[in-house]
């Protein structure tokens, strides 16, 4: 464009040049364009902070649109997005593309954060561009939560059941937290309201203007170069050293690398599209009425880690789990840069941090995978749906399938899966026999234990007999039932004897 | 400030160093005009503040209890006695955009005559919306699985309590609870102690306690 000024003064290039004189900002923005990039960070690996940015500027678009037919009232909203899908031409694309965007747009993140950290780009003198980056995370999770909560659902009403409960355990002000996040006694209009105002003004206002901060800094201070084994960041050298080989050797970034987070933007928003076109809209599942107590809810994908946690915390660690472990995570994170800010950037020179990016993604993803899941939960329908296998109750006697009758009527199911097919709250009952006896499982019918309730007063004693006698018959073929060795003893006659020591009583 | 004020200052004599002109600077009328408008700016956003505060943290200045009043959950007859069953009532506070979200759910348990149980449908694990079964006697939560048996004690699973529980009272043949914020671990611990049930006579708050009295 410098060119066409120059040597032809069309119209375009003086309205330009009318523009810039009052303006000012071709040159600054030229500079930042063609700022130098060390060469082999243009790279497929450094794409991942522009396409999160691409995503950002595709929710804030997508959610406009959905705020001109969003209606953000309690009694409404559920309707409203039901009109939006059905009703609005493309309205369902629109929630779809939002929908799948938001999970896009944590997954790049988080992708990105593991790239800065393995390639050591958080150290001197880029520490402050980290931990803008740490709370560009937390309110991006921010984002999706109360994004979740806008889709005015069941899932909604119930997730933020689940957050007035966990701000009720702070101590001392619990009671207040709770109604400043509800915005009154329950979860109802007040509540939406106050999601609506924080996922559409404040979060977005402070999110764009932290990335403005980010990318300020990436200009600033510049891209950071590709790590090399011994190659060590010095606080005194580093910047000279940076700057003299960018100099160099590096390229400009437009177009020496940008042209490779463009592609890699298209292919994101593709996606997006691709998933929003053939996947759908997410939701909303049924409308929040808390009557309406039929149902399993479930937190966003971002959030299952979570939900998983907190259903195998022990209960007395729970409360100091949720407030010191989140602390603790982003404190760690924000302290980073700070006390690692020199030495090795290489990966295969910090063993340490490969350690602990495997560790925390086999953990967020195995957790995650227990949340998709939930075999801490009860089946609710087992009970009434889950038939007992055929070949159980073959040959049994008719106490026994009284028994099995007893099962099912007392919502064994409902935790304790057979042949497959059940809760997996509870040890599954096939081959129960081979581990207990038949006092063992009376007592543990009764009296419960472990995660069992008691059963005592919700069996009558013929109730019990028969189920027992019927989970006496759950065996391997061939393999014999539990023993209880004292009990042979007993019935043998030998325990009367008492000088004769019990092996010598052979039977 | 540290350029040479010609208006403002005396005129330039050989004692005066560029360090007593940057002093005075700091001290000119234009320099204590500045600091006085800032200075006034602060005593408004100070006074803007207080409104705002107490606007933002209005609902949590407000206590629980103010929050609570006495519900109709239907006539006693309608809850059988050895049953437990579900019943629902619009909750006493509710705002004009509330929609479905003003209606409660809750657990009612008749134990026998003038006994009652009426349990919060939050587990006391996560708030999640607990069910029960009638067969096997129990509450179980969908959520994370926690178990409850009929008389809301804890039987199992992450809950570290038994059910939240309403105060309850019969007032011409009707079953009437104290209820209007969302039972909590923070509002129902302190139950315990200090009954919901403010209006009542000294009297019957001495049976703090014991939940299943009347009125």
């Amino acid at each position: 464009m410098a060119n066409a000024k120059k040597n032809n003064p069309s119209v375009a290039g003086k309205t330009l040049a009318w523009f810039d004189h009052r303006l000012g900002l071709l040159k600054p923005a030229m500079e930042a364009a063609e700022h130098p990039t060390p060469e082999r960070s243009a790279s497929w690996w450094y794409v991942f902070g522009s396409a999160a940015t691409v995503l950002l500027v595709l929710q804030v678009m997508t959610g406009i649109l959905l705020a001109l037919v969003y209606t953000p009232s309690a009694a409404e909203a559920w309707n409203s997005l039901q009109f939006l899908n059905h009703n609005v031409t493309l309205g369902w694309f629109l929630r779809a593309m939002h929908g799948w965007g938001s999970d896009f747009m944590i997954a790049i993140v988080l992708i990105h954060l593991v790239q800065v950290f393995m390639f050591g780009a958080y150290k001197f003198p880029r520490e402050l561009t980290w931990i803008v980056g740490v709370f560009l995370l937390v309110l991006t999770l921010g984002m999706a939560f109360t994004g979740q909560v806008l889709r005015f659902d069941q899932d909604a009403y119930w997730g933020l059941g689940i957050g007035a409960s966990i701000t009720s355990r702070i101590p001392f002000i619990g009671d207040p937290m709770v109604h400043m996040l509800l915005g009154g006694p329950i979860i109802g209009g007040a509540t939406l309201s106050h999601f609506f105002a924080l996922h559409v003004f404040v979060i977005p206002g402070i999110l764009l203007a932290l990335v403005g901060l980010h990318v300020w800094m990436v200009l600033r201070l510049g891209i950071n170069e590709w790590p090399m084994p011994g190659r060590i960041v010095n606080k005194a050298t580093y910047e000279r050293e940076y700057h003299e080989t960018t100099e160099k050797t590096g390229i400009p970034f437009v177009p020496g690398a940008a042209w490779k987070d463009a592609v890699f933007a298209a292919a994101i928003i593709l996606s997006v599209m691709a998933c929003a076109w053939f996947l759908g809209p997410i939701g909303p599942t049924g409308q929040p009425d808390p009557t309406i107590i039929q149902t399993s809810p479930r937190p966003d994908y971002a959030f299952l880690w979570l939900f998983a946690v907190l259903a195998y915390l022990p209960p007395e660690l729970e409360t100091p789990f949720i407030f010191i472990a989140p602390a603790l995570a982003i404190g760690a994170m924000l302290a980073l840069p700070l006390l690692f800010g020199e030495g090795e950037k290489h990966w295969s020179r910090r063993p340490v941090a490969v350690v602990m990016v495997t560790v925390i993604a086999v953990a967020l993803g195995v957790f995650t995978h227990l949340g998709m899941h939930e075999p801490w939960s009860p089946v609710m329908n087992a009970w009434s749906g889950d038939a007992i296998p055929a070949a159980y109750l073959k040959n049994r006697s008719p106490l026994e399938r009284q028994g099995a009758l007893v099962l099912q009527n007392k919502q064994c199911r409902d935790c304790h899966a057979l042949g497959g097919v059940g809760g997996q709250r509870g040890p599954a009952l096939d081959g129960v026999a081979n581990r207990l006896t038949e006092d063992q499982l009376i007592r543990q019918v009764l009296q419960g234990g472990g995660n069992m309730p008691a059963y005592g007063k919700a069996l009558s004693p013929a109730e019990t007999h028969a189920l027992v006698s019927f989970l006496e018959t759950l065996r391997g073929k061939d393999e014999p039932p539990a023993e209880d060795y004292s009990r042979k003893l007993a019935n043998s006659g030998a325990m009367q004897v008492s000088h004769v020591p019990a092996y010598l009583s052979v039977h | 400030m540290s350029t040479h004020d010609e208006h403002g200052m005396p005129p330039l004599s050989a004692e005066v160093t560029p360090d007593d002109l940057a002093r005075a600077a700091a001290h000119s009328r234009r320099a204590f005009l500045f600091k006085l408008s800032l200075a006034l700016n602060g005593v408004v956003g100070a006074f803007m503040a207080v409104p705002i505060l107490g606007y933002i943290l209005g609902p949590a200045l407000r206590k629980t209890s103010s929050y609570n009043f006495w519900v109709a959950l239907g006539s006693v007859t309608e809850f059988p006695a050895g049953q437990t069953r579900m019943a629902e009532f619009v909750n006493p506070v509710t705002g004009v955009s509330d929609g479905m979200t003003a209606k409660v759910a809750c657990w009612v348990r008749h134990i026998e005559d003038q006994k009652f149980q009426v349990f919060a449908i939050n587990c006391a694990h996560l708030g999640c919306p607990v069910r029960w079964f009638e067969q096997s006697r129990l509450f179980l939560c969908p959520c994370h699985g926690g178990a409850y048996y009929e008389d809301g004690s804890r039987a199992s699973g992450p809950p570290e309590r038994g059910l939240f529980q309403y105060d309850y009272t019969i007032a011409n043949g009707k079953l009437m609870i104290h209820a209007g914020a969302m039972p909590t671990l923070a509002n129902e611990a302190c139950n315990q102690k200090k009954p919901l049930t403010q209006i009542q006579t000294p009297a019957v708050d001495g049976m703090a306690g014991s939940a299943g009295k009347e009125v």
